[in-house]
C-alpha cells in the first residue's frame, strides 16, 4: 500500500531530532519563520563553533508547531547541517531535506521551504551579532 | 492485534450487514439495466421503484419527488444549477455550507447567472432566520442552509426558516443538505418546509456512490446532466440500480419517529467525549454546545496542529478528521470556523471526532488515555 507519508517521515515525526532551544549568546543565531498559508512555526538556533579557522554547527536546535511534514523536515534539516561547516549548511536546499526523507507528498512540498529557509535566518542572525 | 477505534463516521460509514445483503443480488445475478424491457431489466426496475418509495416514505414525500443522485455533492450541484437555469436570479446560501453547495453557488456567482448573499453565523455557527428574512430580494429564487454543519456538528433552524420562507411568499425555493441528520433529526420534508433535499447513502450505512435529490412537485428545475430519461427525465444515466437498493434498505433502519434510542446512546457517549476532552487545557468545544448532533465532537486545540494531532491518533489505531488547513488539499483554513469568527491560528488546531453504530465506551475511553499526551508531545516541541 503506497503510504501519504513515506516510513522516513513517520518515523522523524515520531522522534523528531535535535528538539529544543539554546542559550542566548554572540555564538548563537536564532531564525524564525512561519508559513501563514499552512500555520506552521520554525525555529531554528544554530551554536556556530570554530575548527581550523572554519566556521562550522557545533550544535543545533529546533521548535516547530506544524504538520508532520513540517516536523519531520525541520528535524531531518537539522540533523544534515549538524557539525557541517557553515557555509554548506548554508546551502541546504529544500530539495535535499525532501530526498533525504524520501519523499514528501506534492501538497506538502511547500512545508519543506521552511525550515532551508529558518537555517538561513539564524546563519544571517549570527553573522550580523559577530559584524564587528 | 493492536486496538483500533474509529471515530471519523462523519466522513463516511460502513455498509450494514442487511444493507450488503439486499445489494449483493444486484451485483451479481439481478445485474439487468432497468431501461431493458426483459425479466432482467423489470427487475431491476421493481427493485429501483421499491427503493424510491422507501425514501419517499422516510421523507415523507411522493416517490415522484425522489431523484436518485451519486452523491449528495451531485444532488446539490443539480438543486442549485437546476433551479438557477430556470430562472436568472439572486440567492442567499450560508457561509458555513459543505463544499458541495459552498461550490456550487460561487460557480454560479463567478458565471455572472446569480448575484449570491452568504448568510453569517454566529460564534455557534448558527444562521439567524431573521437575517435570512433581511436578505430576501424581489428576484431571490433560493435559500440554501444545511441541517446539520459537517464540521462542528450545529444543527440549524431548518423547519424555522421554512415556515419564515413560506409566510414571505410561495416563490422562494429552500434547499438543504441533509447528509449528517437523516440518522437522528427528524426529516420529514412537510415539517421542515423544504422543497429540495440533498443526501448520501454512505453517511448512513449505505454504499458510496449513490444519493438523493427530493424535488417538490411543481419546482422549476432544469436537469444538469443531459441524455436518457431516466429518474423522471431529471439525471440521465443508467441507474447504479445496487447503489439504490443499498440507500432504499439503509434509509428503512433509520425510522426517526419510531426510534430515539440510537441517538440517546451516541449523545451520551458523545457527552462522555466531550466533557473529558475539554478537561485538557487549551482546548474548546466548537458548535452549538446544545443544538449539536449527538454524534459529533469537535474541538480547537492551542498549540497543536491538525494534521500532527491525527498522525499520533493514528499511530495509536485511532481515526478521526480535522479542518486544518494542513489537512485539506488546498491548504486553506476551515471557511467553517473561519466564518464562525475562531483566529486563523486556532483553526489549524481542528479536531473531529464522529462517533457512529459501533461505537463503545471503551473506544472513549481509549480516546481520553491516548489523546492528552499526544497533544503535550507537540506543545513540547513547539516555539515557546
Amino acid at each position: 500500500m503506497k503510504q501519504f507519508y513515506s516510513d522516513k517521515v513517520l518515523e522523524h515525526f515520531e522522534n523528531p531530532r535535535n528538539i529544543g532551544s539554546l542559550p542566548e549568546g554572540p555564538d548563537v543565531g536564532v531564525g524564525t519563520v512561519g508559513n501563514p498559508i499552512c500555520g506552521d512555526i520554525m525555529k531554528i538556533f544554530i551554536k556556530v563553533g570554530k575548527k581550523d579557522d572554519e566556521e562550522y554547527v557545533e550544535d543545533v536546535k529546533v521548535q516547530t508547531l506544524g504538520c508532520g511534514a513540517a516536523i519531520a523536515t525541520s528535524s531531518m534539516a537539522t540533523e544534515m547541517i549538524k557539525g557541517k561547516p557553515l557555509a554548506e549548511a548554508e546551502e541546504l536546499s529544500n530539495q535535499a531535506v525532501v530526498e533525504a526523507l524520501d519523499g514528501l507528498p506534492e501538497v506538502k512540498k511547500h512545508c519543506s521551504v521552511l525550515a532551508a529557509q529558518a537555517i538561513k535566518e539564524a546563519i544571517e542572525d549570527y553573522r550580523q551579532k559577530n559584524e564587528n | 492485534m493492536k486496538k483500533k477505534v474509529y471515530l471519523d463516521y462523519a466522513a463516511t460509514t460502513p455498509v450494514e450487514p442487511q444493507v450488503f445483503a439486499a445489494m449483493e443480488p444486484f451485483l451479481k445475478e439481478k445485474f439487468g439495466n432497468p431501461s431493458s424491457i426483459h425479466s432482467w431489466g423489470q427487475e431491476a426496475r421493481a427493485a429501483i421503484d421499491q427503493s424510491r418509495e422507501q425514501v419517499a416514505n422516510f421523507l415523507n414525500c411522493q416517490p415522484q419527488e425522489i431523484i436518485f443522485t451519486s452523491c449528495a455533492t451531485e444532488s446539490n450541484n443539480l438543486a442549485l444549477k437546476g433551479v438557477i437555469e430556470a430562472q436568472k436570479c439572486h440567492i442567499i446560501v450560508s457561509s458555513i455550507e459543505h463544499h458541495g453547495v459552498l461550490d456550487t453557488a460561487k460557480h454560479l456567482e463567478r458565471t455572472g447567472a446569480v448575484e449570491v448573499t452568504w448568510l453569517p453565523v454566529d460564534k455557534y455557527g448558527l444562521v439567524d432566520p431573521e437575517d435570512v428574512k433581511k436578505a430576501i430580494k424581489d428576484n431571490t429564487a433560493l435559500v440554501s442552509v444545511g441541517y446539520i454543519n459537517n464540521e462542528v456538528g450545529t444543527i440549524e433552524p431548518i423547519a424555522e426558516i421554512g415556515k419564515l420562507l413560506k409566510s414571505i411568499n410561495n416563490r422562494v425555493l429552500f434547499h438543504t443538505d441533509a447528509v449528517q441528520a437523516i440518522q437522528f433529526l427528524d426529516c420529514d420534508v412537510q415539517k421542515l418546509g423544504v422543497d429540495l433535499l440533498s443526501l448520501s447513502a454512505h453517511k448512513f450505512y449505505g454504499p458510496k456512490g449513490v444519493g438523493v435529490l427530493y424535488i417538490r412537485k411543481g419546482t422549476p428545475i432544469i436537469r444538469q446532466q443531459d441524455g436518457g430519461g431516466q429518474e423522471h427525465r431529471m439525471r440521465a444515466g443508467t441507474e447504479n440500480v445496487a447503489g439504490i437498493v443499498g440507500l432504499g434498505a439503509a434509509i428503512q433502519s433509520f425510522a426517526y419517529a419510531q426510534d430515539k434510542l440510537p441517538a440517546e446512546r451516541v449523545k451520551k457517549l458523545r457527552d462522555k467525549l466531550i466533557d473529558g476532552i475539554l478537561a485538557i487545557s487549551g482546548v474548546q468545544l466548537t458548535g452549538h454546545p446544545e443544538k449539536r448532533a449527538p454524534h459529533i465532537a469537535s474541538f480547537v486545540v492551542d498549540g497543536a496542529e491538525g494534521e500532527a494531532m491525527l498522525l499520533g491518533l493514528n499511530r495509536e489505531g485511532i481515526a478521526a478528521s480535522s479542518g486544518s488547513a494542513c489537512t485539506t488539499p488546498l491548504s486553506k483554513p476551515s471557511h467553517v470556523l473561519i466564518a464562525m469568527g475562531i483566529s486563523q491560528e486556532l483553526t489549524h488546531g481542528s479536531l473531529r471526532f464522529s462517533l457512529g453504530k459501533q461505537t463503545t465506551e471503551q473506544d472513549i475511553d481509549y480516546v481520553l488515555e491516548k489523546l492528552p499526551p499526544i497533544i503535550e508531545r507537540l506543545r513540547e516541541i513547539a516555539p515557546k
